[in-house]
């Protein structure tokens, strides 16, 4: 029997879905990468390479009929989230077969019906939203939490402000995820925050503020789940520090002028995908060669997207002017 | 008919649907005890509790985009702005948001929600507290855009607003409120998108929105008594335009004059008179289109200088003259 201390909904399946889900956002947006280099797919991308168990924990102790808002580094929120990567894949390239028809891109990916109420393009554009979200499952009673995921840069926003007291005034079910991946573009989390901690602003609206690791997906499960538990029972908002990294620049083009390789490298050696295979392995709920097996399924679907989002069908004149109204 | 004004219309409006749906529920700030800075939402708290009038911080953002983000799951939210001038304070959530997100997202979900906000001067309540941005939203695709003139029709026009599935913002003009007309007690739609020529006329048209429909009016009865007569028409919506109404009677009287209370530069009356110009009324014109406007400075204080900043009656008769040559 395994020592570690986990949520209850987070079975042996899942953590070893989770495993496999981790890799999945990263060969997802290791393969958006190589395709803007090649120039095959256009726009502009954000990707969250290093920062998969952010995504990946919160989600882990959600229900099916809990929401999230997301951010312009979302596909793997859109995945922690139950997202179809085939879909995913087809909208990155442009196609009506993907999550919206070719019209968002990379940076709307939503998929309402199962709750995830959209990335955003606009920085601190969805805590707002998250707050809307969690007064619905208030007022109706559906007892859903809203998780709202947005990173250090948003929370010098007046939206994060305005958004997480009118929240705690009210004591909605929402659960603030601040991925602090220490740079907002080029600024620096150092200069651009004078605390050391962001979380501790949640002391300002009167709701507790934890920080965890944030390339530890146990410690990231847990805290979440007494997050979430918090909010489903009422007893308001939470505002949850991860501490993590971008491994890639902001955007597609990046000379990451503002860091030094030094850095990244300490931060790579804190990989949560292999901190999470060796708890995996030395708790014994897989093996190194089922971990391999995992690794390699999420290759092999994140190839079947890229078929699947190629073969899709481009949108057409006739589309141009659609769901502008309901 | 029973006579009430323009602001127990809306009020009636709001209340007979929050009696039927659940789903409907007011947020903003001071509309609780407060009863709205303009008195509007008075008496609704101890109606509907404070659950479904909910007041809120001061913080345009947050209320606009909860706003959005309960619409987006299933809520019919009513949002009043304080004062439309605010909206600079939330328009990330209302340009970027509310009108977008279905079309980001391929058609999925909608967001159902009304802004209402009391614009305009002459409330001596100068630059910050005055003003008539409106064009600013009929520029957004994904928004639906309404300024009503009458007790009548801001009733029929508000339950459009609330059964509509899109964002609406729906401005409420500050002295209307207290302005009387007959209004039916039972709930009736204006749908979105009807113009109504508010007097008819053969001569000229007058194309005016809000308060300057009553000017348009004003200025009609005067040169009727001249021996010139004026069709009016209000256009009650500016987006969806009901161009077609317009269209029809400047094909009729050939002489257009377009008034609103907004700066002129970058104002709505730019997008009619355009309008015109692309149509097949271009051809019947006999004049030069006129459009009156706000002048092109801040609000001002004094009230003399505000007067002065907006259209009055005697500056509608001089354009009409003007485009018959009766200067």
């Amino acid at each position: 029997m395994t020592k570690l201390s986990l949520p209850e909904n987070v079975t042996n399946e899942k953590l070893i879905g989770l495993y496999k889900q981790m890799w999945l956002i990263r060969f997802f947006d290791e393969k958006v990468d190589e395709f803007f280099a090649k120039g095959l797919i256009h726009g502009t991308t954000h990707l969250a390479v290093g920062q998969e168990a952010s995504a990946s924990g919160p989600c882990a102790v959600l229900r099916d009929e809990d929401k999230i808002t997301s951010t312009h580094r979302g596909h793997g929120h859109c995945i922690a989230k139950g997202a179809d990567i085939n879909r995913m894949m087809a909208e990155l390239f442009g196609r009506a077969t993907g999550y919206c028809k070719g019209k968002g891109g990379s940076m709307h990916i939503a998929d309402v019906e199962k709750g995830n109420l959209g990335a955003n393009g606009i920085v601190g554009g969805g805590i707002p939203l998250a707050v809307g979200s969690a007064l619905t499952s208030s007022m109706k009673k559906l007892n859903y939490v809203t998780v709202c995921y947005f990173g250090d840069g948003a929370t010098n926003e007046g939206s994060f402000h305005e958004a997480l007291n009118l929240a705690a005034v009210w004591n909605l079910p929402v659960v603030f995820i601040c991925e602090n991946n220490q740079y907002g573009m080029s600024g620096a989390v150092k200069d651009m925050v004078k605390i050391p901690d962001i979380a501790t602003r949640a002391d300002s609206y009167g709701f507790p503020g934890v920080v965890v690791d944030g390339t530890d997906m146990i410690e990231l499960m847990n805290v979440s789940n007494v997050a979430v538990e918090r909010a489903r029972s009422g007893q308001g908002p939470t505002l949850i520090e991860a501490k993590t990294y971008r491994w890639k620049g902001h955007s597609k083009s990046d000379a990451k002028k503002y860091r030094t390789r030094e850095e990244e490298k300490e931060w790579r050696a804190k990989d949560s995908i292999k901190r999470f295979k060796d708890v995996l392995i030395d708790e014994g709920f897989i093996t190194e060669e089922k971990a391999e097996e995992l690794k390699q399924e999420a290759k092999k679907e994140i190839e079947n997207a890229v078929a699947f989002a190629k073969e899709g069908p481009m949108p057409g004149k006739e589309d141009l002017l659609t769901d502008v109204y309901a | 008919m029973r006579e009430i004004t323009y602001l127990e219309a809306v009020r009636e409006a709001m209340s007979q649907e929050m009696r039927k749906n659940e789903d409907v529920f007011i947020l903003g700030e001071d509309i609780g005890i407060y009863g709205g800075a303009f008195g509007v939402t008075r008496g609704m708290l101890e109606e509907f509790g404070p659950e479904r009038i909910r007041n809120t911080p001061i913080s345009e953002s947050a209320i606009a985009g909860t706003a959005v983000g309960s619409a987006l799951t299933g809520m019919r939210p009513i949002m009043e702005l304080q004062f439309s001038d605010f909206i600079t304070i939330a328009m990330d959530q209302i340009v970027n948001q509310a009108a977008k997100l279905r079309y980001m997202y391929g058609g999925k979900g909608k967001v159902p929600m009304v802004l209402r906000t009391p614009s305009g001067s002459g409330t001596g309540a100068a630059a910050q507290h005055s003003q008539s941005l409106e064009a600013w939203v009929t520029h957004i695709p994904g928004l639906k855009v309404v300024q009503p003139s009458t007790a009548y029709d801001v009733k029929g026009l508000l339950k459009a607003s609330m059964d509509d599935d899109n964002p609406v913002i729906f401005y409420e003009h500050k002295l209307l409120y207290k302005t009387k007309g007959d209004v039916p007690e039972e709930e009736y739609h204006i749908p979105l998108g009807q113009a109504d020529v508010k007097r008819e006329g053969k001569d000229v048209t007058i194309v005016a929105t809000a308060i300057m429909v009553h000017r348009a009016q004003e200025a009609a009865e005067e040169l009727e008594r001249e021996g010139i007569n004026v069709e009016v028409i209000d256009p009650r919506t500016l987006v969806p335009l009901d161009t077609e109404t317009i269209i029809k009677s400047v094909t009729k009287t050939g002489r257009l004059v377009v008034v609103h209370e907004a700066v002129k530069r970058g104002g709505y009356g730019g997008e009619i008179a355009s309008m015109i110009a692309e149509s097949e009324a271009f051809d019947y014109l006999d004049a030069p289109i006129k459009r009156l406007g706000g002048a092109p400075s801040p609000v001002p204080y004094n009230p003399e200088l505000e007067r002065m900043h907006v259209p009055q009656k005697e500056d509608i008769v001089q354009a009409v003259k003007e485009t018959l040559n009766r200067a």
